[in-house]
């Protein structure tokens, strides 16, 4: 088959590799009819999340046909399904919690080793990642093995378009848990940093949940103009002081929750943020949070920080201290996809979330390659790059 | 190793107590394990203890010295949600511990002796005999090395309920003594390589298949 794989940094290439095959019992095999790149495919893109091995196959939101089941599969051939990017057994004590992304199953043991002297814990199987994940190949390819099918893939009617329900395997239940952990009640301000899809989707989600009021920051017009689509006011922080302008679009009380959806690789000319650039470009393991410490210091005290932004090391001249003496808590993870799965398909069947307004660009999977680069140095144009491996090029 | 529970190998660390609570010519009455960590540990570690510090809740393999003299230890629990005498009758059942451990190619009975065949570096296998010398349904078994085996080890491994309905913490200790010449640094590399990471990803493993039914892997193909 052809699939999108991980050659170095910068560097993605859509080669042949063997079919995959049903290996344990409960896997399938999906023939992929829609693919997205997502911002956390740009981390390791940008070489900056550990263990992704040249040769790996990238991809984790993807949707498809059930072409083969194994004996333990609940999935029948034929079935449209769309694929969580977390792996969770299901039968763990973190999944019983429904805490998907910490499954102790889904891991292989071997891969554990190295998860575990990083974080403490090994984390749970995402596809298409690094192998601190399980090194599991990903969906950016024809077909994939898909382990546990009984428990992550949501079967999709007859009648709605891939594009519809494609971002149920991350980014949509990203933004959604993003809002949830914002803890939102009426009359609340909520400030959302980024506006890529997560971001976007956290803008919708807020909305959703009732917030009074959603500022959304970033600073290329396009993802901006999105933001005010989706009802939320926004901040270009090249024009303007984000922190004066939060506190004065507030009252003077600051944002009630903040959310971090920008991750680890920050942009700006920030003096926090050239450092920690500086420090990742040398392969130093550190992450560039300047966002999440803007996002900390807008916080009104008492309130909340909800952190979907992905991390994968150290962290510099963190504001603790701003942390505990204005009393905040903070909430974050990779996402409990399955947790949202059901419910949020059933909203976009309601027509009450609109899915597929980010999208600007869709392309064959042989030219994945280009969507990567776009997706990463176009980003005002480029907010969101669906693959279809069955496309005419 | 402890054959005997950890808070048995705790008071052995503790000197003049653990003498005489093990004395070493009537150990072999209490099971070889009990000679092992209450004759070693006592002699290895009583002189060097602390004077001032009681001793802490932890078990001994996680101690910042080495108590055990010659003996490697290593050990790990897991908490597995199956009931207690479920597991115990999986690990009972010998054949079913190949399915599960990495380096361990067989395991069959011969009588009361149990043979494993365990993969070696170097496309080699070393043969361990062991006799069970501890046995409580879904609490306890213990094993330990006959005198003609190629490597001297014990283990043991325990099941008691975990707290809260979380089913049962799995915990397994495993003691062993390289022997000397060739074969003996063959082992000592199989076995002093990583075996706590041995030990944790078995045990992992266990996990797996009795919780899901199978072993996670990344491979895309039953041939790869
Ligand atoms: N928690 C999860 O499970 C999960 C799932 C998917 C994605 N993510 C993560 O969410 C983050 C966003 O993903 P995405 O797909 O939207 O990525 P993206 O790269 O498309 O979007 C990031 C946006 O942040 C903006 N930005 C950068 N620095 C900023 C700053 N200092 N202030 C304000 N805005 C800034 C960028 O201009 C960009 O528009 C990534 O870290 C990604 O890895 C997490
Ligand atoms: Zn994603
Ligand atoms: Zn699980």
């Amino acid at each position: 088959m052809r699939a999108l794989t991980y050659q170095g940094k910068h560097d993605v290439r859509v080669e042949t590799v063997p079919d995959p095959q049903i290996v344990n019992p409960r896997d399938a095999i999906i023939e992929i009819t829609a693919t997205a790149i997502c911002g956390s495919d740009l981390h390791l893109y940008d070489g900056v999340i550990p263990a992704v091995m040249p040769g790996d196959i990238l991809g984790h939101e993807f949707m498809g046909r059930v072409v083969e089941t194994g004996p333990g599969s609940t999935l029948e051939k034929g079935q449209r399904v769309v694929v969580p990017f977390t792996i969770s057994c299901g039968q763990c004590f973190h999944c019983a919690q429904q805490q998907f992304s910490a499954c102790d199953n889904s891991n292989p043991a071997e891969k554990q080793d190295l998860t575990e002297p990083l974080y403490g814990h090994p984390v749970s199987g995402l596809f298409g990642y690094s192998h601190l994940t399980g090194g599991y190949p990903g969906g950016q390819a024809e077909y994939v093995r898909v382990p546990f099918s009984d428990v992550g893939p949501i079967v999709i009617p007859d009648g709605m378009d891939d594009e519809e329900v494609l971002f149920l395997s991350d980014i949509l239940p990203t933004g959604w848990m993003a809002a949830e952990n914002a803890d939102i009640t009426e009359g609340d301000t909520v400030a959302v940093w980024g506006c890529g899809p997560v971001g976007l989707f956290a803008v919708q989600s807020a909305r959703v949940m009732g917030a009074h009021k959603v500022i959304a920051i970033d600073h290329y017009p396009n993802r901006l103009a999105l933001a005010r689509q989706m009802g939320a006011e926004v901040i270009d922080y090249t024009q303007t002081h984000v922190l004066e302008a939060l506190m004065e679009m507030t009252g003077g009380i600051g944002p009630d929750a903040v959310i971090d959806a920008v991750g680890m690789e920050s942009h700006g000319f920030a003096p926090d943020n050239m450092l920690d650039t500086i420090k990742q470009t040398v392969g130093m393991g550190a992450d560039a949070p300047h966002a999440l410490r803007m996002a900390i210091m807008a916080c009104r005290k008492g309130g909340r920080i909800s952190m979907p932004g992905v991390y994968g090391g150290m962290a510099d001249k963190f504001p603790l201290g701003a942390l505990m003496e204005k009393g905040l808590q903070l909430r974050t993870g990779q996402t409990h996809v399955q947790r949202y799965t059901s419910d949020l398909l059933r909203r976009i069947q309601e027509g009450e979330l609109d899915t597929t307004f980010m999208i600007s660009h869709r392309l064959p999977l042989e030219e994945a390659a280009r969507g990567y680069a776009n997706f990463a140095n176009n980003q005002n144009d480029w907010t969101k790059v669906v693959l279809k491996p069955g496309m005419a090029a | 190793m402890s054959y005997i529970h950890p808070e048995d190998d705790r008071v052995a660390r503790h000197g003049p107590r653990a003498r005489r609570r093990y004395p070493r010519g009537t150990a072999a009455a209490l099971g070889v394990g009990l000679v092992l960590l209450g004759g070693l540990a006592a002699q290895q570690f009583a002189p060097r203890r602390m004077p001032h510090r009681p001793p802490d809740s932890a078990p001994g393999r996680t101690s910042r010295q080495s108590r055990y003299g010659d003996y490697a230890v290593t050990g790990r629990s897991v908490t597995i949600n199956k009931p207690r005498q479920e597991i115990y009758d999986f690990w009972r059942d010998f054949s079913n511990l190949a399915r599960f451990m990495e380096n361990v190619e067989s395991v069959h009975e011969a009588g009361d002796v149990t043979v494993w065949t365990i993969a070696a570096p170097a496309g080699r296998s070393v043969e361990v005999r062991t006799r069970i010398v501890q046995d409580r349904p879904g609490e306890e078994i213990a094993w330990r090395a006959t005198d003609d085996s190629e490597i001297d080890t014990e283990g043991k491994v325990m099941f008691r309920d975990a707290p809260g309905d979380r089913g049962t913490v799995v915990e397994a200790v495993i003691a062993y003594k390289p022997p000397m010449g060739e074969l003996g640094r063959l082992a000592a590399k199989l076995f002093q390589a990583e075996p706590a990471v041995q030990a944790r990803r078995d045990l992992k493993r266990l996990k797996m298949l009795l919780e899901t039914g199978e072993i996670a892997t990344n491979r895309n193909r039953t041939d790869s």
